[in-house]
């Protein structure tokens, strides 16, 4: 069973070495003639102003966030994904035992989701304050 | 699928497994990702031409079918440009990391019971965590090409990206639930004959659609595919790449539409079963190409809708996007996987197809 993995680490550094073999293969290929205009930043055709490195909307980072706690949250529930099917087979009592412990941790975080969309956090425009 | 070979013919043991195994990832990059991702660009537009009320390309080789083959020769003769203040490592490294993850993904495609490249004990799991490192490579391309469109593009596509991985993750999960397992071939198994995993309760019915739309989403497809959009942000995160680099973020987005229709009919469709079809009669040399050719034939149904949804809906604003990711999506998955599981404990893991025929 773990000799799969070999399959996997070796699909993996196939993939990292599989580009620049794709480009060493253009490189003898096409032309190499770089010019002050063409490496300059593209702005629509005027000359670049300013650093690119802007600062960016506060709302990625809430999106980051809510999606970090969900992940995790359905990563810890996978092992009970799937032993779960073999558990309402086993015995009645094992059955609702698995379903109540998954309702209550899917519970714990659907209030902390209704918090966050009462509180405006999911949505993309800031809803202004009212006075 | 390599061991069964090796117990079939011993003699292939004199080279040792990771030679036949890079073997075989490199087969199955060349001779199936490429050209399938080339042949469903000519499909595409093909596609995009019929629904237009126009025909699509039809002058490279009969009916435009050599399109495909003068559009990867045009882009890999094309002047490689790396503008002068971008971040040269990271700007080389991020389609790296894309094409890594869009390759890796196909390492545990179920094609056949035999024929699938690395039967993980944890296949449906592998899926997402691979998935993920997309809006990795999405948000090192925007920051490293140094261009502000690049960056916003860069940074809104990663959003979306992460915010849709929910859904699909909640459905993943959900279907290992109600089919009882991780492992993709065992997956298949569950649904032998008429028990889909569609079928399987009402609340699996509404999951399939959940994970289509999400799914969608995530490989920035048809109607949200707002981080390519021409009008939108130029060309968002892949602006100031030019010719096979370009060329890699194309591929890898019809590679990752293909994995997620091969991943619906696995979950969702019952990946090589038929109804009526019992593998037991048929004789075992037939195994391999039915199941292929069925497979197939469902994953690249899901395909041609998937290309006739984006010629047909309007694009989304990304507010109303990420408004449908976290205000329906988002508690229908949660609702659907409380309804599963509790459907689940009720009726002892059985499926709405087996109680059916408990009945008769």
């Amino acid at each position: 069973m773990f000799l799969e993995y070999t399959t996997i680490f070796i699909f993996l550094i196939v993939g990292i070495a599989m580009v620049p073999l794709m480009l060493l293969i253009g490189k003898i290929l096409r032309p190499h003639a770089p010019d002050d205009k063409k490496t300059s930043t593209y702005e629509c055709g005027e000359i670049p102003l300013g650093s690119s490195w802007i600062q960016f909307n506060l709302r990625f980072y809430v999106i980051a966030f809510l999606f970090l706690i969900f992940d995790v949250e359905v990563a810890f529930m996978f092992p009970v994904a799937s032993i779960f099917k073999q558990w309402t087979q086993a015995g009645f009592g094992q059955g609702w035992l698995a379903f109540i412990e998954v309702a209550i941790f899917v519970g714990i975080l659907l209030v902390g989701f209704a918090y966050a969309w009462h509180k405006g956090d999911l949505n993309w425009v800031r809803p202004k304050k009212k006075e | 699928m390599l061991q069964d070979i090796f117990q079939y013919w011993p003699v292939l043991q004199t080279f040792p497994f990771w030679v036949w195994s890079t073997l075989s990832v490199l087969a199955l990059l060349f001779l199936f990702v490429f050209p399938f991702a080339g042949v469903a660009v000519y499909v595409e537009r093909k596609i995009a031409g019929d629904i237009q009320a126009r025909i699509g390309p039809n002058v490279v080789g009969p009916y435009g079918i050599l399109q495909w083959i003068a559009d990867a020769l045009k882009l890999l003769l094309k002047e490689d440009i790396i503008p002068k203040k971008a971040d040269r490592k990271l700007f080389i490294f991020a389609p790296m990391i894309i094409f890594m993850s869009g390759a890796a993904s196909f390492a545990v495609i179920p094609f056949s019971e035999n024929l699938i490249l690395a039967n993980l004990n944890i296949g449906i799991f592998y899926l997402i965590a691979i998935t993920s490192l997309v809006s990795m490579g999405v948000i090192i391309s925007g920051w490293a090409s140094n261009n502000k469109w690049s960056l916003l593009g860069g940074l809104r596509a990663a959003a979306q990206v992460v915010s849709f991985e929910i859904p699909v993750a909640l459905s993943l999960m959900t279907a290992a639930l109600a089919l009882g397992s991780l492992n993709m071939v065992d997956l298949v198994n569950a649904q032998a004959g008429m028990k889909w995993g569609i079928f399987h309760n009402p609340f699996m019915l509404i999951l399939a659609f959940v994970y289509y739309i999400s799914a969608l989403a995530e490989v920035n497809r048809t109607p949200f595919d707002i981080p390519e959009a021409e009008s939108e942000l130029v060309s968002g995160y892949n602006t100031e790449y030019s010719g096979m680099r370009f060329a890699i973020f194309f591929l890898i987005e019809y590679a990752d539409a293909f994995v997620i229709c091969a991943v619906s009919t696995t979950i969702f469709l019952g990946g090589w079963h038929l109804p009526f079809l019992n593998y037991a009669h048929i004789p075992p040399f037939l195994h391999i190409p039915l199941q292929v050719t069925i497979f197939m034939t469902k994953a690249c149904f899901l395909l041609v809708v998937m290309m006739w949804i984006r010629w047909t809906l309007p694009r989304y604003r990304v507010d109303q996007l990420m408004k449908l990711c976290w205000e329906v999506l988002v508690p229908f998955a949660f609702i659907c996987l409380l309804g599963t599981a509790l459907w689940m404990v009720l009726f002892q893991g059985k499926g709405f197809i087996e109680l059916l025929g408990g009945l008769f």
